[in-house]
């Protein structure tokens, strides 16, 4: 579930309450659905247990809701975790990598998206030549090779998308940290 | 690992324009090659310079075990009409000849006999699944069945290295992947090392291994990307 880790990204840049959680994720994430605040909070939760994030202060304007919290080095190192790890290549990951990237620019920068995309690149590149492998097997399948077909059409919009994105990252960059 | 064809720290400019800034590659024997990056990066003149087509302003470029930057013009033509096959994107077959006719030509600048090179010539139609079209000439050819007419004609003379240049990029998805399967399938039963030069990450794929160029470089990150505005 990644709306932990778009919290832990979305705290990276200091300490907010759900209510401005909710607002910048939705800021954020315009693919995404607008959070529900009880699942902002129902979340927050959940970090606060773990030792992820932290109160930082109250904000003596409003009552418990109007906590806000902080990341804590325990919930750095998870987001850095999670950026580390690549998606599994599949015809269907467009959002979970849009979803990385995006909280991978908010926490540390271009480099941090790039070092993040080369790698998913590098899986998705691999998964591609093994498809294309399989469709040019000698006596291949009619449904296996439109099978492969359609992996690798997909496969190649996301690395089209990747190499665009990497294009665009100065500009997002420029705009998250607004 | 073999080197068949190498070319170390490989600079080229036209005018003030540098297209390849130090560039260091090495194919396997055997090996099918892509070489990948966007438009303008010098993938295709490093191809040119790789099949002594050109000459680099600085730097070495080998085959087997001779350094052949240095070489005449005349000795590096004979170079590319015997060890080197050459596939462009379009316009390489002589309009006004047929199919056989036009991949014999290759054998026939080499001074093999009619005769052979005609046999040749149908056996490699055959291979390629145009035997039909043997006495068809291009402008009669889809553009799918020219292409391979190309790819026989560059194959006939049993090149050690096929250099293809976008191959594929003037056809149709299914045009291109039955030009790069016949292209794959023969580069492998004959062991014909293959340089692939593409911007298609699913022409890519028919290959071993890619490598990426930026701005005239090796981009170790895979990600080609111009240099504007991205860290790194």
């Amino acid at each position: 579930m990644s709306m932990g880790y778009v919290i832990l990204g979305l705290l990276c840049a200091g300490p907010l309450h759900g209510y401005e959680l909710k607002r910048a994720h939705d800021q954020r994430m315009p693919q995404a659905k607008p959070a529900a605040f009880g699942q902002v909070y129902a979340s927050l939760g959940r970090l606060e247990r773990d030792g992820l994030v932290e109160s930082a202060g109250h904000d003596q304007a409003g009552g418990p809701e109007r906590t806000p919290f902080g990341i804590t080095d325990r919930g750095r190192a998870a987001l850095d975790g999670w950026l580390d790890e690549v998606e599994a290549p599949s015809p269907h990951v467009t959002s979970a990598l849009l979803t990385k990237v995006t909280v991978a620019l908010l926490t540390a920068g271009e480099q941090r998206a790039r070092d993040y995309l080369t790698a998913q690149r590098r899986a998705h590149t691999d998964r591609l030549r093994e498809y294309t492998r399989l469709k040019t097997e000698p006596g291949v399948r009619f449904a296996d090779l439109i099978a492969a077909d359609y992996a690798i059409a997909h496969l190649n919009a996301d690395l089209v998308w990747l190499q665009t994105t990497l294009a665009r990252v100065a500009d997002l960059r420029r705009e998250v940290g607004q | 690992m073999t080197e068949i064809v190498y070319g170390r720290g490989i600079v080229k400019s036209y005018g003030k324009t540098q297209a390849l800034r130090g560039v260091t590659i090495g194919v396997a024997e055997g090996e099918i090659i892509a070489v990948t990056g966007p438009s303008g990066c010098g993938k295709s003149t490093l191809m040119l310079c790789l099949a002594g087509i050109l000459r680099p302003d600085a730097g070495e470029v080998g085959y087997r075990d001779q350094r052949i930057d240095g070489w005449s013009e005349a000795a590096r033509t004979r170079l590319r009409r015997g060890d080197f096959g050459v596939l462009f994107q379009f316009g390489q077959l002589v309009a006004e000849m047929p199919a056989a006719e036009n991949i014999a030509l290759p054998l026939l600048l080499k001074g093999v006999r009619r005769r052979e090179a005609r046999t040749a010539a149908m056996s490699w139609l055959e291979r390629l699944g145009i035997a039909h079209l043997a006495d068809v000439r291009p402008g009669e050819m889809s553009g799918g069945e020219q292409q391979r007419a190309a790819l026989a004609r560059a194959l006939v003379t049993e090149p050690r290295v096929l250099f293809a240049d976008e191959p594929t990029g003037a056809l149709d998805t299914l045009a291109g992947e039955q030009v790069l399967g016949h292209l794959v399938r023969v580069a492998r039963e004959q062991r014909t090392t293959v340089v692939l030069i593409t911007h298609d990450a699913r022409v890519a794929g028919y290959a071993d291994r890619e490598v990426v160029l930026r701005d005239g470089m090796l981009d170790p990150s895979g990600l080609g990307l111009a240099g504007a505005g991205v860290a790194g």
